[in-house]
């Protein structure tokens, strides 16, 4: 495979429609949160305030390189999620740098942010960090496992680990949606994704009503504003992922934004509908309800 | 406050001494030096006041940049206050209807934070015992510059109907820098809206540097506080 240099502001061109794309969707679905809860809401821009808010706050604090590199590792989670796989088929500028075998790679990035999160939050020092880490590490481990299963299916169902030629499999009509053709791997997924959204009925990890705040309990200013950036990244991202495997990919812009408002819209219509689930009690329902489903996706593909 | 206590806040600040900080208060069982035996065998000498909080004093941050970008973070500022989840009077309950459809002030930018370093405002809500100060001090401390105060409710900024009560402060300007006071015991939300908007204009015109006054004076401001909390029993340096 040739490297085009022009594939480099080509990315940087999507990561920026991505994040401000991201920033508004996100005040959006606060918004609707609001209003479900008969408030006004924040004004839709409130985010970017936040942002620079955030960047201008004069004085931080480290608590070493771990504590540093933790929103790095989250944002590069969320970047990096979002460069390996075409955000717009067949679009040569918005394929990003997607390559045969980008699919595990992304699997892999769903993670990685987790994870250097846990050990950029443990070297705070702050007992709610500790106890958010191990309380969302537990929740996570276990939502990615039916998201994981569905992935195989999916792999295996159109014998391809490039997640280009899974959109290319489901072209020409609805009904050629994986949705269609694979509904208990979707279904699996689609109950993954409920738990990866930090959304209520899954977001005891980072409630603030909750342990106070979790694992960002001790990040403030700069770090905290480039965790927030990251907040808006990476559920386009993983949205992304499942828009291409499950819904059939966007050829284009505006069907992308429609596609991921909708998908985004299912974790904020469950959150406001569903309270809030403990750490023992979520693990226990994914075990349960999604895990079966995705084993049965694999068996049945 | 009793008589001697009023004596003691009429002496001048600067004759304080130095052994303020070393009175015979016994230091906390958690915060007393100790050494530790590691499963290997090595022994590991802790003092936590030295290996646990911060040995500097806060310091001025100037505003590092030119003033059109300035103003831009003052404008970004102020329409994104995060306020501390601390409540320490009566005045707690007047801030709930914030949050709620009725007045909801997050329509103004104005949100909650549970933890004080994501926090840049401090509202003293209500009467303050000297118990609570210390509290609030800690907290006010692990903020991040810029930070702000609002003072809550009349007991904020006279004592209130708690004016000659043992163990609450009446000033509470003498203990950490007030950028605004809300007055009314207590204050209707809409006091406290219209309060958080003036707030606003303050921190836009570039009025509002509470921080950094608190670190020039830093020595005043802890000579009172270490005045009335009698049994300072905790780091000089909270962040």
């Amino acid at each position: 495979m040739s490297f085009e240099w022009i594939m480099i502001p080509y990315s940087l061109l999507t990561l920026f429609i991505v994040v401000n794309y991201g920033l508004l969707l996100t005040a959006l679905m606060q918004k609707i949160g609001a209003r479900v809860g008969r408030r006004y809401g924040i004004p839709i821009w409130q985010n970017y305030i936040d942002l620079i808010k955030n960047y201008s706050i004069r004085s931080s604090i480290t608590h070493g390189p771990m504590f540093y590199l933790g929103p790095v590792f989250r944002l590069t989670g969320g970047v990096g999620l979002l460069l390996f796989v075409p955000t717009i088929y067949g679009s040569e500028m918005f394929s990003n740098l997607s390559f045969a075998g980008d699919l595990i790679l992304a699997l892999y990035f769903v993670f990685f942010g987790t994870l250097g999160m846990a050990l950029g939050a443990a070297e705070s020092g702050h007992p709610h960090a500790a106890i958010g880490v191990s309380r969302g590490l537990s929740q996570v481990t276990t939502s990615e496992l039916p998201l994981a299963l569905a992935v195989f299916a999916v792999a295996l169902q159109y014998e391809t680990l490039s997640v280009t030629e899974i959109v290319a499999a489901q072209q020409g009509g609805v009904m050629n949606w994986t949705l269609f053709t694979n509904p208990l791997a979707v279904t699996a997924a689609m109950l993954s994704f409920l738990g990866s959204m930090m959304r209520p009925p899954f977001d005891v990890v980072l409630a603030p009503q909750e342990i106070p705040i979790g694992p960002p309990t001790e990040y403030h200013s700069s770090y905290l504003a480039l965790m927030q950036t990251n907040r808006v990244i990476f559920p386009i991202a993983k949205i992304v992922v499942y828009m291409n495997l499950f819904f059939g990919g966007a050829a284009s812009w505006p069907v992308f934004f429609l596609k991921v408002f909708l998908i985004y819209l299912f974790s904020v219509f469950v959150g406001t509908v569903f309270p809030r689930f403990r750490v023992e009690q979520s693990v226990r329902w994914f075990l349960i309800w999604a895990v079966p489903l995705g084993i049965a996706a694999i068996v049945l593909v | 406050m009793n008589d001697e206590l009023e004596e003691r806040l009429d002496e001048a600040p600067e004759s304080q001494p130095e052994s303020l900080r070393l009175r015979d208060i016994p230091v906390r069982e958690e915060l007393q030096p100790r050494t530790v035996i590691a499963p290997d065998g090595q022994e590991i000498h802790i003092d936590p006041l030295q290996d646990y909080y911060c040995q500097a004093g806060p310091t001025v941050q100037t505003p590092a940049y030119t003033k059109i970008i300035e103003d831009l973070f003052n404008w970004a500022r102020s329409e994104s206050l995060w306020i501390l989840g601390f409540g320490t009077g009566c005045g707690a309950i007047e801030m709930r209807p914030l949050m709620t459809p009725r007045f909801d002030a997050y329509r103004y930018g104005i949100q909650w934070r549970p933890t004080p370093r994501q926090a840049n405002l401090l509202v003293i809500s209500g009467y303050l015992s000297v118990k609570t100060l210390k509290r609030a001090i800690r907290s006010y401390e692990q903020m991040q510059n810029p930070k702000y105060v609002v003072g809550l409710g009349s007991c904020t900024i006279n004592g209130g109907m708690y004016w000659d009560s043992y163990n609450t402060i009446k000033c509470l300007d003498q203990y950490m820098p007030v950028d605004l006071y809300i007055t009314g015991c207590m204050p209707r939300p809409e006091a406290l809206l219209q309060g958080f908007d003036d707030l606003k204009k303050l921190i836009r015109a570039g009025k509002a540097e509470g921080a950094n006054r608190y670190a020039e004076n830093f020595d005043w401001y802890k000579a009172n506080q270490k005045r009335v909390i009698k049994n300072w029993n905790m780091p000089d340096y909270n962040w």
